[in-house]
C-alpha cells in the first residue's frame, strides 16, 4: 500500500503502517550515523542532554557526499542500520519513533520497535543521487567536526521508503524472502 | 624504455576518482536495464526502475550514483620498461585520489587509524596492488569499494576434502549472510586456490572483470552459471526486499595452491559495482 505520511511520525501512526508499506515521508528529519550515535551514547552515559529533540524524532542512518553548487546536499542513501544496533535500542525508549536505513537489525532492535511503537523503514540502497533531490534542505545541527559523519537536521519531500519492521512484530526481509525463494 | 610523468598520471586517476561515481561501465549498465524486465517481484521491479533513474539524475546532474564513494582500489599492471619521472609513483596515485575526491565533490571515507577512527579528509590512502608486467605502458584500474558490501566478504580456508560442493556451500553461506545488506542485486566476485591473502586478491580483481569475458577453463564457466542460478532462487532480491535478482553476476578467479589447502574468498559488491580502467 502507498502512503504519503507526514513527519514527525507518532506511536498513532506507527500502529497504521504494515511491513511492505511503500511510503513517501515529507518534513524534518535527522541524519545520524556510526561516529554520531556513538557520541550521543557517550553524552546519555555522562547524564548530559541529546543534541537533538529525540522524542518522535525519525533518524535517518546516512552520510552524503559533499554538496555541489546550489544543492543542499549531495549523494544521500541509507547505510547499512545494523551499525546502530548497539545504540538504537536505548534511544527508541527515549522516544524515538523511526529509523530509515537499510539492512537486518537484531532482536534487541526489533523489540524495541514493538515496545515503543516505532517503525524501521528501508530506503533503497544505493539510490544515493535519486534520494538527494528528495532532500530540501540541510543543515549540520552538530558534531560539525565529523564532516560527513556530523548530525543534520533536513527537510524531505516525498522521500520514499519502504516499511521493513513494524510496532506489529513484522519482519519484511524475512517474510518477503519465503515468497520468493526456489 | 618509455618515460611516463607522474604530472600525467595524477591528472588521469583525478579523472578517472570522478568518472567511476558518476557512471558505470557499458557492462553493468546493461545488465541493470536488462534485470527490470525479468524480475518476478512487483516491489523488486520497482526498486530496479529506482535505480535506473538513480542512474539517469546521477549522470545528469553530477551527484555520485551511490554517497558511499568508496575507499580507491587500484590494480596497477606496471610495464617493465616503462620508466616513471617526477616522483614515486605511489605517491602520484594518492596525489591523483586526493584531488579527485577532494575537487569532485566525493565523499571522504577513509580514517587514519582502524581504533582512533580519524579521518584523512581526503580519502587517502588508497589501497594499491601492483603487478610488474611486460611492455612500456601502464594500465591503472579504479575500483571504489563501498563498505556495505565490503563488510558482508568472507574468507573461507576450506580443506581439500570440502571439494567444488565446499566452495558452492561457502558462496551461498556468504550471500545469505550479506543478505539486504550489501544492497543487492549485488555482483559476487570469488577467489579459489591460491594462499590466504591471495584469495582475497582474486575474488576482488574478480569484481572488476566485465561480464563479457568468462573463464577459460571449463569448470569455472560453469560454476559461475550455476552459482548464479542458485543465488537467485534464495528470494533475496532487489534491496533484499524479496525477488528473482539477488546477482547480476557471478565472476570467479582460481590459481594454484598448497597440496593441504583450498582456500575460498567471496567479495561481494552491491550493484553499484564501479570500475574504471586507463592505459597510458
Amino acid at each position: 500500500m502507498d502512503r504519503n505520511i507526514t513527519l514527525p511520525i507518532t506511536s498513532e501512526i506507527s500502529e497504521e503502517l504494515h511491513i511492505g508499506d511503500y511510503c513517501y515521508l515529507n518534513g524534518v528529519m535527522y541524519v545520524a550515523r556510526d561516529a554520531a550515535h556513538k557520541r550521543m551514547d557517550e553524552a546519555l552515559n555522562q547524564g548530559k542532554e541529546l543534541p537533538i529533540p529525540i522524542d518522535n524524532a525519525a533518524i535517518y542512518y546516512m552520510g552524503p557526499s559533499p554538496a555541489r553548487d546550489n544543492r543542499p546536499i549531495g549523494s544521500a542513501g541509507p547505510t547499512t542500520a545494523s551499525r546502530m544496533d548497539k545504540y538504537a535500542p536505548r534511544l527508541l525508549d527515549l522516544g524515538q519513533k523511526a529509523m530509515i536505513g537499510k539492512g537486518k537489525r537484531t532482536k534487541e532492535v526489533l523489540d524495541a520497535v514493538v515496545r515503543n511503537k516505532a517503525t524501521y523503514f528501508a530506503a533503497v540502497g544505493g539510490a544515493g543521487a535519486l534520494l538527494s533531490k528528495c532532500i530540501v534542505s540541510s543543515e549540520v545541527v552538530c558534531y560539525d567536526d565529523l564532516g560527513a559523519e556530523a548530525i543534520r537536521k533536513i527537510n524531505v519531500k516525498d522521500f520514499p521508503c519502504i516499511v521493513v519492521a513494524d510496532c506489529h512484530g513484522g519482519n519484511l526481509y524475512e517474510e518477503a524472502i519465503k515468497e520468493f525463494q526456489k | 624504455m618509455r618515460i611516463i610523468n607522474t604530472s600525467e598520471i595524477i591528472s588521469n586517476i583525478k579523472e578517472m576518482c570522478i568518472e567511476a561515481n558518476h557512471y558505470l561501465s557499458t557492462d553493468m549498465d546493461k545488465k541493470l536495464k536488462d534485470v527490470v524486465n525479468t524480475e518476478e517481484s512487483p516491489l523488486g521491479k520497482k526498486i530496479l526502475v529506482s535505480l535506473q533513474e538513480n542512474l539517469n539524475i546521477a549522470k545528469e546532474e553530477m551527484i555520485p550514483i551511490c554517497q558511499d564513494t568508496g575507499m580507491a582500489v587500484f590494480f596497477v599492471e606496471l610495464g617493465q620498461d616503462v620508466h616513471i619521472e617526477g616522483g614515486l609513483l605511489t605517491d602520484a596515485i594518492n596525489e591523483g585520489v586526493r584531488l579527485g575526491y577532494t575537487e569532485g565533490f566525493l565523499r571522504k571515507s577513509v580514517v587514519k587509524d582502524p581504533i582512533i577512527r580519524e579521518n584523512t579528509k581526503d580519502n587517502t590512502p588508497a589501497i594499491i596492488h601492483y603487478d610488474i608486467v611486460e611492455g612500456d605502458t601502464l594500465k591503472i584500474t579504479l575500483a571504489p569499494k563501498g563498505f556495505g558490501s565490503e563488510n558482508m566478504s568472507r574468507v573461507f580456508m576450506l580443506k581439500p576434502a570440502d571439494g567444488i560442493e565446499g566452495v558452492k556451500n561457502a558462496i551461498l553461506t556468504a550471500v545469505k549472510d550479506a543478505g539486504p545488506n550489501a544492497c543487492p542485486p549485488m555482483v559476487v566476485g570469488v577467489g579459489i586456490g591460491g594462499t590466504f591473502e591471495k584469495s582475497a586478491l582474486l575474488a576482488k580483481k574478480a569484481l572488476a572483470r566485465s561480464f563479457d569475458e568468462r573463464p577459460e577453463v571449463e569448470w569455472v564457466r560453469n560454476l559461475e552459471d550455476e552459482m548464479l542460478d542458485k543465488i537467485n532462487c534464495l528470494g533475496i532480491g532487489p534491496g533484499g526486499l524479496g525477488g528473482s535478482t539477488t546477482a547480476l553476476a557471478v565472476n570467479i578467479n582460481t590459481f594454484a595452491t598448497h597440496i593441504a589447502g583450498l582456500p575460498v574468498a567471496i567479495n561481494i559488491c552491491c550493484h553499484v559495482n564501479r570500475h574504471v580502467t586507463r592505459i597510458l
